[in-house]
């Protein structure tokens, strides 16, 4: 079992870390413009989450791309996506911020701080009405908790009694502004740990955030209530391309480099003999070969024809049943 | 029919004929609604269906986003339109956006409804009109109830849409009594004209229509006939039939009690100045509200709004200066 979670869990982070490093320097060519956050430094969080929930509405901010990875989205619309070219998942009209796939049951993609936890409750009713019992997962960032939105959604998800794994992402920053500055929790489960069970897990070790995700989907199977899971974490990067994350110390950034959750996975499988390095190897020019044609096939698509400009602001059905 | 019965006798067919309609909002199942338009079907659907929220109106239209998303058809009522302030972000950045930002693979087939408008002194925050705030809105559809009929089947087509509808009602006229009729085909698009005539054509909607009606009776003693049209839809705004009206009349008047600065009557006046300016008799004129908060004092709230005798004054004295 462990190996095989470990197999997992090195392809898909590796896979996101590669395709985001590549990203970066896409973007620093022009290639991608706009705003592009990173999830360098939280793998850990995104794939443990998205690969311990398993089946479930998945809702998410705008860092989302190894979440969107981690759920079945393939490469290669990821990244054409962000070049803005008409192949990527949503048409080249939403960019990095705006992937969705309903399909994968990935609802985004949601670039205004808070505003999709209220999204997930309420598809988390709607599930509920129609005895789908299968939850919903959506992350969010420590940020986030300060905002109203936050709070409504938490008090909702608990009248509802709606089966909702809130999953906040800490990385201590909101932007530029560490959480003690203004929040009135470092902790944030402390904010809602009256409401729902809820705890604080490594999110550096992919391991830790699997097993936290796997006990509170048990707990909304069973229950059908809300969970709290707090995942304490650190992006490597600025917050988005345009933040070189200098308010943070050296120290404090090396600090956290130290427990990159890519580089301790590996060298925790490798001792304990979940992978060999053969297998590391192997995965690793795999996704190099991955994200060589994610590139390619991005810089090969067409531009959205202008035509695409008008479409897609009202889908113009009716359904006609109703009422009748 | 009450303006109100008929809003309801809407909302008890589509629940009736689609188990995926639910309605939610503050006061609306077992209290039966502020404005008793909900009245009947908490008794008859159930609290499952008929959703009683807290006081929360970004998360009450944030839910039903999320339902709409994962396939219900939520109705969600908001208090008043001044309360649905609260829910700009969620109306605006996501209802108004998802469908395009993720290239037309999410729909969202909701209705937000909520009253607008002067009733009899509840002052500054509980009387404004702002359907321009929503009008200016790509993304999202807003229509208008004058009436019964455009109440029912406004709302019934609202309801059939697969994308996201504001639904505006005056908070004036629920107690109102209109003759209603079922009617085989209703296009909420489509303005309708409400009253021929010949030198004037009179574009209104909302309460405002009536008092235009009113007015209009006046006018005629006068010699002036006016040409009185309901537009039904505020996005978009029917500008053929606006268009045709004026083509024949040769003269524009705009009734709203919204203020005139940036209102739809600026909107209509400068399109039929683009469109039409070669046959016009007349500059175009608007007859609004003051730019003032709306005051509780009596006196002051009808100075606010247009009335009846002031439009027929304005209308008078714009005629006699213009050749009328």
């Amino acid at each position: 079992m462990s190996q095989t979670l470990a197999e997992k869990f090195y392809f898909l982070m590796k896979l996101g870390r590669e395709l985001e490093l590549r990203a970066k320097e896409e973007y620093l060519k022009g290639n991608i413009s706009g705003f592009l956050h990173l999830d360098i430094g939280q793998e850990a969080v995104s794939v443990g989450a998205v690969v311990g929930f398993g089946k479930g509405d998945l809702f998410c901010p705008y860092r989302e791309h190894v979440l969107a990875l981690a759920r079945g989205m393939d490469p290669k619309l990821i990244i054409a996506e962000l070049f803005g070219k008409y192949t990527g998942v949503s048409k080249g009209k939403g960019g990095s911020m705006h992937l969705y796939e309903p399909k994968l049951d990935f609802y985004g993609g949601n670039a205004i701080v808070g505003a999709h936890l209220s999204h997930a409750v309420g598809a988390a009713y709607a599930r509920k009405l129609r005895n789908e019992k299968a939850g919903v997962l959506v992350t969010f960032g420590d940020g986030a908790t300060n905002a109203g939105s936050f709070f409504e959604a938490v008090n909702l998800a608990v009248v509802w009694k709606v089966p909702v794994l809130f999953l906040c992402i800490n990385n201590y920053y909101a932007i530029g502004t560490r959480i003690d500055r203004v929040s009135a929790f470092k902790d944030t489960y402390l904010k809602v740990k009256d409401y729902m069970p809820a705890v604080q897990v490594d999110g550096m070790d992919v391991f830790a955030v699997y097993e936290a995700v796997i006990e509170a989907k048990k707990y909304l199977e069973e229950y059908g209530k809300p969970y709290y899971i707090e995942a304490i974490t650190y992006r490597f990067e600025g917050h988005s391309m345009a933040d070189k994350g200098d308010y943070r110390s050296p120290r404090e950034l090396e600090m956290f480099k130290k427990k990159d959750p890519i580089e301790n996975l590996k060298k925790v499988a490798l001792e304990k003999g979940w992978l060999t390095q053969e297998q590391v190897n192997l995965m690793d020019s795999k996704i190099a070969q991955i994200v060589e044609e994610s590139v390619e096939f991005a810089l090969s698509s067409p531009e959205p024809p202008p035509e695409e400009l008008y479409r897609d602001i009202y889908c113009g059905s009716v359904c006609e049943d109703i009422g009748v | 029919m009450l303006y109100r019965e008929a809003l309801n006798l809407a909302l008890d067919h589509a629940m009736e004929s689609d188990p995926s309609v639910v309605i939610l909002g503050e006061d609306v199942g077992f209290y039966g609604g502020n404005y008793k338009v909900t009245d009947g079907l908490y008794a008859k659907y159930g609290e499952s269906r008929v959703i009683d929220t807290p006081i929360a109106e970004n998360s009450i239209v944030g839910t039903a986003i999320g339902m709409a998303m994962v396939g219900l058809r939520p109705v969600a009522e908001i208090m008043t339109a001044n309360f649905a302030m609260l829910a700009m972000d969620q109306i605006v950045n996501n209802m108004a956006k998802l469908r395009y930002m993720s290239g037309g693979k999410i729909s969202l087939p909701m209705v937000v409804r909520m009253p607008q408008g002067v009733a009899k002194q509840l002052a500054a925050q509980h009387s404004q009109s702002l359907e321009h705030m929503f009008a200016s809105v790509p993304g999202i559809y807003v229509f208008c109830a004058s009436d019964s009929i455009t109440a029912y089947h406004g709302l019934l087509s609202a309801i059939r849409f697969d994308d996201p509808v504001i639904f505006l009602e005056h908070v004036a006229l629920y107690a109102w009594d209109f003759p209603f009729e079922y009617l085989k085909n209703f296009d909420p698009f489509s303005a309708r004209i409400v009253k021929e005539g010949k030198d004037v054509t009179v574009v209104s909607y909302l309460k405002s229509l009536h008092d235009t009606l009113k007015a209009c009776e006046q006018l005629e003693k006068e010699g002036i006939s006016c040409e009185v049209i309901d537009l039904v839809s505020l996005r978009p705004i029917d500008f053929e039939t606006i268009y045709n009206s004026v083509k024949k009349t040769k003269r524009l008047v705009v009734v709203h009690e919204a203020p005139k600065s940036l209102g739809l009557g600026a909107e209509i006046s400068a399109r039929i100045s683009e469109e039409l300016f070669y046959y016009l008799d007349a500059p175009p004129l608007r007859v609004c509200g003051e730019e003032v908060p709306i005051p509780y004092n009596r006196n002051l709230e009808l100075m606010s709004i247009p009335t009846p005798e002031k439009i027929y004054r304005a209308i008078l004295d714009w005629g006699k200066q213009n050749g009328l």
